[in-house]
């Protein structure tokens, strides 16, 4: 779609367009070029100089067990993370598209931990759940299990799983709603009336209605976990105990800052880039317009 | 539908109110820990009704600070995050507006080119090239600034691509008419234009004040004095410190505080906050 009526000016539109294109140079493309670069340099044990070595840091990468543990970690997490996410907020989207009385305020009690901060809402699980003073820490010891996110490896990644949906619940739920409410009302009738039951009505005419909205929230939901949950992983276990919750963009942070391996960094970084690409290019090709709202 | 509605809507309700509870119980623990003394806390045993140091943790918190690790006044951490934000709220909202209405208003070589410029940075969040981008930086001289805060942050997409959408909507004959009524290309943006995308304003600055409060890693990063912490930030600090030394209390209301300015965004705004979220979803 293209404007009919316009302007016409030599100079201006290139004006207008600065601020956004130099800033977008400055912070975006060099720092991403820098990194590609980077990725190829391998730096001297004092720092000093750095000499290009070819793809030496993608395969020093490739040899270590830790970067494996840290891909497995980040398909744990973000697969158990959107399961649980989505199951969690389509069960309330449906109960909230019910036209309840008092519908709206259910919706505005359950969107609000959008606006947390991640680092905030992995404090306040840690809190809860905290090995010597949390307050739910006490019933799960009762029960004979020895809770203790600090040092066992599991249980800090079920905290990390169930803080990060617990943020994430709100925005998924949001997209439901929105895409249920766009579901004309009359199919649904027109089920109930040859007879199909309210589960029967679900899964055979909601849910597939529904499914770009799924689509595009998985995406979304995948993308947020490799990116947004870093706040939660820093407040809540720090990457560890033992890097068992280290994931891939924790390990860019942790590698580059506290190792000084900038070339082992960058060479992460850049295989980030290439998954993110590869993530955004199958949401555009597959979801683009078709979600409804 | 066919089915009896009350016994539906009594699952539904539960549900829901199942729900509500499950989200609300963690801020719930926050705000009552935030009544409580710090040994309270520690023995693990806090009771699940409100105590009554709250004014005490408040004060201490926003004007004194925790006595170990920042020793920084919580109030300077939230001006802090309250000035980030708005930084990039507004100025993502101006560079972004900018760009939109000269790709949309204006044909000229390598138009496509910028925009594609412009799109690509849809793809990689700052947290694939922070070390590069932490050295443009420092070289730069903005370590410890505001602007080193807000600039890298802004630069991103999904503004230009909201308004570009919102301006193709609008009809191609109010141009027609400003042109003949003799305005000009900056008339018609400031009179035609800004007035129409207000609403998308609003909302694009309702998710873009939520963003910028609730940033984490950038100021993480780029912030080596304590007088420049953002409140995220400086709670991390504050439960990082050797478990013993923590204070919870001074912690929890911290957390309390930074909860606060974007979660009342959402409440007050929720319209915009829905509008907005959708939008730039698109």
């Amino acid at each position: 779609m293209e404007k009919r009526a316009l302007f016409s000016s030599k100079f201006l539109p290139y004006m207008l367009l600065l601020p956004q294109l130099a800033i977008t140079i400055i912070f975006f493309y060099l720092p991403a070029s820098q990194a590609i670069w980077q990725s190829f340099l391998m730096e001297d044990a004092f720092g000093l100089s750095s000499e290009f070595v070819g793809f030496e840091n993608y395969r020093y990468l490739f040899q270590q067990p830790e970067y494996y543990r840290a891909m497995v970690n980040t398909a744990v997490f973000s697969t158990a993370v959107a399961v649980l996410s989505l199951a969690c907020s389509l069960l309330l989207a449906t109960q909230a598209d019910k036209n309840l009385r008092g519908g709206e305020a259910y919706k505005t009690l359950l969107i609000w931990p959008y606006a947390v901060a991640p680092a905030i809402a992995g404090v306040l699980w840690i809190f809860m759940f905290h090995p010597s003073l949390g307050t739910l820490t006490r019933p799960i010891r009762a029960v004979g299990i020895d809770w203790n996110p600090l040092l066992n490896g599991d249980h800090a990644m079920l905290l990390l799983v169930l803080s990060a949906t617990w943020k994430q619940i709100s925005y998924n739920f949001l997209f439901f709603l929105a895409g249920l409410q766009s579901i004309p009302k009359s199919v649904i009738e027109a089920a109930a009336i040859d007879g199909a039951g309210p589960l029967r009505r679900f899964w055979t005419i909601i849910f597939p209605l529904l499914s770009p909205t799924t689509f595009f929230l998985i995406v979304v939901n995948i993308v947020y976990v490799f990116f947004d949950t870093f706040g939660i992983i820093d407040a809540v276990t720090g990457g560890g105990p033992a890097g068992q919750t280290t994931t891939l963009v924790y390990k860019v942070y942790a590698d580059g800052r506290l190792g000084g391996d900038l070339g082992g960094s960058a060479a992460q970084s850049v295989i980030l880039m290439v998954i993110v690409i590869g993530l955004t290019a199958i949401q555009f090709k597959y979801v683009e317009r078709k979600v409804q709202y | 539908m066919v089915e009896s509605r009350r016994y539906r809507n009594i699952v539904a309700y539960l549900v829901l109110l199942v729900g509500v509870v499950i989200v609300a119980f963690p801020v719930y623990l926050a705000i009552l820990a935030s009544t409580f003394d710090a040994a309270t806390i520690i023995n693990g045993n806090m009771p699940l009704i409100p105590g009554d140091q709250a004014d005490e943790n408040y004060y201490r918190t926003i004007f004194v600070g925790a006595s170990s690790s920042t020793r920084e006044p919580v109030g300077t951490m939230m001006l802090n995050s309250f000035i980030m934000a708005m930084g990039i709220a507004v100025g993502k909202i101006l560079i972004s507006i900018l760009s939109a209405f000269a790709v949309v208003y204006f044909r000229f070589p390598l138009r496509m080119t910028a925009f594609w410029v412009i799109f690509i940075t849809l793809m990689l969040p700052v947290e694939v090239r922070i070390y590069p981008t932490y050295k443009i930086v420092a070289d730069l001289g903005l370590l410890d600034t505001y602007t080193g805060l807000i600039l890298p942050l802004i630069a991103s997409a999904t503004g230009t691509l909201l308004f570009r959408q919102f301006f193709m909507t609008i009809p191609d004959e109010l141009l027609e008419a400003s042109k003949i009524d003799g305005a000009g290309a900056f008339r018609f943006f400031k009179d035609t234009l800004i007035p129409l995308s207000i609403t998308t304003m609003a909302a694009l600055f309702v998710i873009q004040f939520i963003y910028g409060w609730n940033q984490y890693l950038w100021p993480l990063l780029i912030t080596t004095k304590s007088s420049m912490q953002t409140i995220v930030i400086g709670i991390k600090k504050m439960i990082t410190t050797q478990d013993a030394l923590t204070e919870w209390q001074i912690a929890m209301t911290t957390a309390v505080l930074a909860m606060v300015p974007p979660v009342l965004v959402v409440i007050f705004m929720q319209r915009l906050f829905v509008k907005g979220l959708v939008e730039t979803e698109k």
